[in-house]
Formats: C-alpha cells, sequence, structure tokens
C-alpha cells in the first residue's frame, strides 16, 4: 500500500486518532477503578447507603 | 427489563455490566474491518491517497454533532421529566463529543493543507464546528464551576439547548455561504454521490465509532453514578460525624 507523497499527513491523522480515543479509554477505565475504591473505603469504615445496601453494591 | 427501570441508577449499573463487553468486542470488531477496508479503498483520482483521511474525519465530524444531539435530549430530559440519569448521561458525553470533535478539526486541518493548501480557514463550515468545540469545553467547566449538583445540571441544560442551535448551522453552512469545505456528499437529497468503494468503508467506520462512542457513554456513565454514590456517602459521613 503507497501513501502517496502527502503519506505524513494520513499516517498523523490515524495516529492521532488512536491517541486520543486510547486516551479516552484509559481515562475511564482509571476513573472507574478510582470510584470503585473510594466506595470500598467507605464500606471498610461502615458508611453504608440510605437504602442499608454496601457502598459497593450493583 | 422495561425502559422505566432504567430510570433506576442501580438497575442500570447492572445492565451496562452486562452488556459493557458485548458492546467494546463489537466496536473493535467493525473498526478493524472498517480500517482493513480502508487499507485496500483505491485512491482518489484527484486527491491519491489522501481521500483515506476521509474514513476517520468524517465519523468525527458526525460524531461531534450527534454527541451534542444527545445531549440536547438529555438537557430535555434535566428540565422537562428531570429523569434521574438524563444530567448523568449530558455530563458524561461532553468529554467525548469534545474529543470527537477536536479529532474532527484536526484531521479535517490534515486533510486540507495537502487539498486546499492550508490547515485553516475561517469559513463558516470549520468556524461552526470550532464554536462546537469551544462550547463543548464551557459546558464541561460549567459542571465543575458549580458546588450544587442539580443547580449545575439545570445551567447546563439550558446553555446544551441554546447551544443546539449551532447543529443546524454546522450542517447547513455549506449550503448557505460560500465555503472552501465541500457540500455534503452522504447524507443529502438524492442519495449519496461518493463512489461504492469509498461509502461502504465510510459506512462501516461510521458505525464503529458510533458503537465507540455508545460503549464510551455507558461507562462514563457508570463512572459519574459511582461518583454521585461516592458524593452523597461523604455528605453522610459527614452528618453522622457532625451529630
Amino acid at each position: 500500500m503507497s501513501l502517496g507523497p502527502y503519506a505524513s499527513y494520513i499516517v498523523t491523522s490515524y495516529s492521532l486518532v488512536a491517541a486520543i480515543v486510547l486516551i479516552l479509554i484509559v481515562w475511564i477505565a482509571i476513573d472507574y477503578r478510582l470510584q470503585k475504591e473510594r466506595l470500598r473505603e467507605f464500606e471498610a469504615g461502615g458508611v453504608t447507603r440510605r437504602s442499608g445496601r454496601q457502598a459497593t453494591d450493583v | 427489563m422495561t425502559l422505566i427501570d432504567l430510570a433506576n441508577p442501580t438497575k442500570f449499573l447492572s445492565l451496562t455490566g452486562r452488556v459493557l463487553p458485548w458492546l467494546a468486542g463489537a466496536t473493535a470488531i467493525l473498526l478493524l474491518v472498517g480500517l482493513y477496508q480502508a487499507a485496500i479503498a483505491p485512491d482518489d483520482y484527484q486527491q491519491g491517497a489522501t481521500v483515506k483521511i476521509m474514513f476517520i474525519h468524517v465519523p468525527n465530524a458526525w460524531l461531534s454533532m450527534f454527541v451534542w444531539g444527545v445531549m440536547s435530549i438529555a438537557a430535555l430530559g434535566t428540565l422537562v421529566w428531570r429523569h434521574p440519569l438524563a444530567d448523568v448521561a449530558a455530563k458524561a458525553a461532553a468529554p467525548i463529543g469534545a474529543a470527537f470533535t477536536f479529532l474532527a478539526l484536526v484531521t479535517g486541518s490534515l486533510w486540507g493543507r495537502p487539498m486546499w493548501g492550508t490547515y485553516w480557514e475561517w469559513d463558516a463550515r470549520l468556524t461552526s464546528v470550532l464554536v462546537l468545540f469551544l462550547m463543548y469545553l464551557g459546558l464541561m467547566a460549567l459542571w465543575r464551576a458549580v458546588d450544587d449538583p442539580s443547580r449545575a445540571a439545570r445551567a447546563a441544560a439550558v446553555l446544551t439547548l441554546v447551544g443546539a442551535i449551532n447543529l443546524p448551522i454546522i450542517k447547513f453552512s455549506v449550503d448557505w455561504w460560500n465555503t472552501l469545505h465541500q457540500p455534503a456528499s452522504v447524507m443529502r437529497m438524492g442519495g449519496p454521490s461518493l463512489d461504492k468503494a469509498f461509502l461502504i468503508p465510510l459506512l462501516v467506520m461510521a458505525i464503529g465509532f458510533s458503537l465507540l462512542f455508545v460503549t464510551l457513554h455507558l461507562a462514563a456513565m457508570r463512572n459519574e453514578i459511582l461518583r454521585r454514590r461516592v458524593r452523597s456517602l461523604q455528605m453522610m459521613q459527614a452528618s453522622q460525624q457532625a451529630a
């Protein structure tokens, strides 16, 4: 596959999209872990929800 | 599970836990198929291989507007129906929409340089998409600036609905004004003007990116629900300590 004289523009575009999508995925995954960890701390401290369920219960 | 059950955040969390792995798998497969089709697509007779940028630029540009449309429906849910998940949906969608808009602007710019001879032109299409990007950033700043979540939700909902005026301006800017940007070639009266060799990979990539949005949005909504649960537990703990 030859990308011609403007290969750098094409490669930069695809690389940038891949990088931003990857950043979004990693950011959302880290945020999920962080929130779960904070809920686990509440659970360990004996703080329960108004419904009586544990903090990490889904 | 009925639609009304989804108004319950706990049931929503349970549903997303089951659906997310399947959505992520389908997204990965579609994007891989789309990338393969984009790689083997022929060169355009005028643009050469540069036409391959279209397969990522157009889906991002579509999604930049689609996400604001989703946020506008969620804004109605906040203001009219006071749906408990409406603000969660809007707040979770904003950074993802901003990312798609940023990618539409940058890939468009990288496509424009070899084709138009310039990275940027203050024409109606490019400027209205830049305004959309700035509105995403403004909305995200608003959510962070207001401490009370319900006040922030109402203010953000109003701003989102006002900002929705920009969507038809973006869509029809190429018809209403004389722009450097080309007119619509897929969603137009009389059907797409693109050859099948370009249209099929473009549609596969568009569906793949749309599924990517749904997957990321559901995951971000799950995080936002958990964040609000953390906040309410913090408040409960503070009131217990004060008593």
